[in-house]
């Protein structure tokens, strides 16, 4: 069921991982039960159709948003364990430190400062993290350079293109050298070729052995990953590999 | 931490106008008292500077109250006169009392050739005064027991007096008139200032009998000074001269006293009140403009954590734990309250400077300004800071994110 998971050496481990958003009337069930491993170095895409429940896996994946049912293991550590007789959950402060040093997030709205330079944004998670300065703007002027904006680090978002900003997202989810990269549509704000460039760029980032999972609505992204999942009704339906980045069956 | 600061003020800066406008009411408090405590601390500082000529470890007996209004010198007027053998009656029998003399006082016009100031103060006084007022005569000599057993016509003037009688001439052995009758100028007195708007150097001493032989005794009541053997004694002292004063006065037991004993802390007292009082109000109106700066303080915070909501969903899915979001937002709000802080002290600073150009009021900034700028910056942006700063702190990251 969960190709990825047999290997063992699990990065992520979801047992029964359900999600309820209590609107005081009615109950919106945004996850029934989520079975999942991810291993190191895996390319993941997530699929389906809107209002499934494919952002709010990414938030429980990614520490933001924590869920109301099963357990949750994040590199070996208990994140998140809720059943029936127990609730074990870790603290704000406990989950903000694993989204700083092990999660990389790339939105679909880009999610920059807009009156910060793009250097600056990229160095934010290193100030969080407590790293001096001096080797927060030189691994923050290196984290733009791996995305080819190195000219543009004195420049505002404001003053960047679309692609261009979604760079500069991407180059601070990468700054604190993070287990795993979630990207929820990250092309979904930009034309087919600007999104091309940054599949490139992710592409070119697993090769050097991150973890990337992304969440999308277009096959052509989708094909980029080695693993498409498909989530229906807060359900996984489907979980496949492809290879050679070719989609396997849709 | 510098990190922090640097969030702040960039984000102050990004709406300065509005950071300025929410720290009027701060500004206002500050300004309030600023000025008030300038003009306080220049008034204790020219206050206690004229009050030490009345020297603290002497007092005056006298038949009225100097600090009692109108009121109690129209009741006191009734009183009997207080005459010149009271001098010695104290000085035989007081033990804690070292000096005394009377003083008596006269207003006169002197001449000399052909300059003339018209009403100075005469003072009719003993050798002791010279010790009492503590003085330096700084050419000649003081009035002595002889010049007062034989009621000598021989002067000791004031600074002023020399120097618009005299001009540069030095006075000593010179013959001067005072309402028509001859003296021999004996001494000059050091320069002493001003006292309570009076200037003491516009005076001039003459033996106490001197004055009452040629300008007359009748109605005549007199002012004994006395001074404390020593200053730590002044209140025994002042018990024994008031018992000796009743007697004096031939008191029965449980008579009120018919004579007053003013002193130079009484005069402190009375400064005191009228201070404290101005103090009570400028701290009154401080403080309520504070609370009013800080609640603006408050909404200018609660404002901008809501404007700032995506930021702080972003941050926080960056990792900043809510003690760092919780710091940024008091950093910026102690920011916004020391903006109004140094304003208020500028606007007052000037104010002090205007005052003391234009008035002959010594307005003046205390060093502890900058301990209570400081205190205001901590106490109101952390109070007034600190809901707006929890809010933030709070925020659910997705929540957070979603909000547009
Ligand atoms: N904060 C919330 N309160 C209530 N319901 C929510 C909340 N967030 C999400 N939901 C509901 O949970 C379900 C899943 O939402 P989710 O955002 O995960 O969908 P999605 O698959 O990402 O959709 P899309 O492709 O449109 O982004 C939806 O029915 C949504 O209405
Ligand atoms: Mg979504």
């Amino acid at each position: 069921m969960s190709p990825g998971g047999a290997t063992g050496n699990s990065l992520i481990t979801f047992q029964g991982v359900t999600k309820v958003y209590d609107m005081g009337k009615e109950q919106v069930h945004a996850l029934r039960g989520i079975d999942l491993h991810i291993s190191p170095n895996e390319y993941i895409s997530i699929m389906g159709p809107s209002g499934s429940g494919k952002s709010t896996l990414m938030n429980i994946i990614g520490c933001l948003d924590t869920p109301t049912g099963g357990r949750y293991e994040f590199e070996g550590e208990l994140v998140c364990d809720v059943a029936d007789d127990k609730i074990y959950k870790m603290d704000d402060d406990q989950l903000a430190g694993i989204r700083n040093s092990k999660i990389g997030f790339v939105f679909q709205t880009f999610n920059l400062l807009s009156r910060t330079t793009a250097l600056r944004n990229v160095e934010l998670p290193l100030i969080y993290a407590g790293v001096p300065r001096r080797e927060r703007l030189e691994r923050a002027y290196h984290s733009l350079e791996q995305v080819n904006l190195a000219d543009r680090a004195e420049h505002r978002p404001s003053e960047l293109s679309g692609g261009q900003r979604q760079r500069v997202a991407i180059a601070r989810a990468l700054v604190n050298n993070p287990a795993i990269i979630l990207a929820d549509e990250p092309t979904g704000n930009l034309d087919s070729t600007t999104g091309q460039e940054i599949m490139a760029l992710l592409d070119n980032l697993h090769h050097q052995g991150n973890t990337i999972i992304l969440v999308t609505h277009e096959p052509v992204i989708a094909a980029h990953a080695h693993r498409t999942i498909q989530i229906l009704d807060g359900m996984i339906a489907s979980d496949v590999l492809t290879t050679n980045g070719q989609a396997g069956q849709l | 931490m510098i990190e922090v600061l640097r969030i702040a003020g960039a984000a102050l800066w990004a709406h300065k106008f509005r950071a300025l406008l929410t720290t009027l009411g701060i500004a206002i408090g500050i300004f309030t008292v600023g000025v008030v405590m300038a003009i306080i601390e220049g008034l204790n500082t020219s206050f206690s500077e004229q009050i030490s000529s009345l020297g603290s470890d002497v007092m005056y007996i006298d038949k009225r109250n100097w600090f009692q209004g109108r009121a109690g010198w129209l009741l006191h007027r009734q009183r009997r006169n207080i005459g010149m053998d009271a001098t010695d009656y104290i000085l035989e029998r007081a033990q804690y009392i070292s000096h005394a003399s009377p003083r008596i006082y006269q207003r006169g016009n002197l001449k000399y050739e052909d300059q003339s100031l018209e009403r100075v103060a005469i003072l009719g006084v003993h050798a002791d005064m010279g010790v009492i007022t503590g003085v330096d005569v700084v050419a000649g000599r003081y009035i002595s027991p002889i010049d007062t057993k034989h009621r000598k016509a021989v002067a000791v003037i004031g600074h002023a007096v020399r120097e618009n009688l005299f001009e540069f001439k030095d006075p000593v052995g010179r013959k001067m008139t005072i309402n028509g009758r001859k003296f021999l100028v004996i001494g000059l007195l050091d320069k002493q200032g001003q006292m309570l708007g009076r200037n003491l150097d516009n005076m001039v001493y003459i033996p106490a009998e001197t004055l009452l032989k040629m300008f007359g005794r009748r109605w005549r009541n007199i002012t004994i000074a006395v001074k404390a053997s020593e200053p730590g004694l002044l209140a025994e002292a002042r018990d024994e001269v008031e018992g000796i004063m009743r007697r004096y006065r031939k008191l029965r037991p449980g008579e009120e006293n018919d004579f007053a004993i003013n002193q130079q802390s009484s005069l402190q007292e009375l400064y005191d009140n009228a201070t404290g009082m101005l103090w009570m109000v400028a701290m009154g109106i401080g403080s309520i403009a504070l609370i009013v700066g800080g609640v603006g303080v408050m909404n200018i915070m609660l404002v901008t954590v809501t404007e700032r909501t995506m930021e702080i969903g972003i941050r926080k899915s960056l990792g900043a734990r809510r003690r760092t979001i919780l710091w940024q937002f008091l950093v910026e709000s102690m920011a916004v309250s020391a903006v109004g802080v140094v304003v208020g002290f500028g606007l007052a600073s000037a104010t002090a400077l205007f005052i003391q150009k234009s008035t002959p009021l010594a307005a003046r900034i205390p060093p502890t300004w900058g301990l209570l700028g400081i205190g205001v910056v901590v106490v109101v942006g952390l109070i007034f800071g600190l809901w707006p700063a929890i809010k933030a702190a709070r925020m659910d990251p997705i929540e957070a994110l979603r909000y547009e």
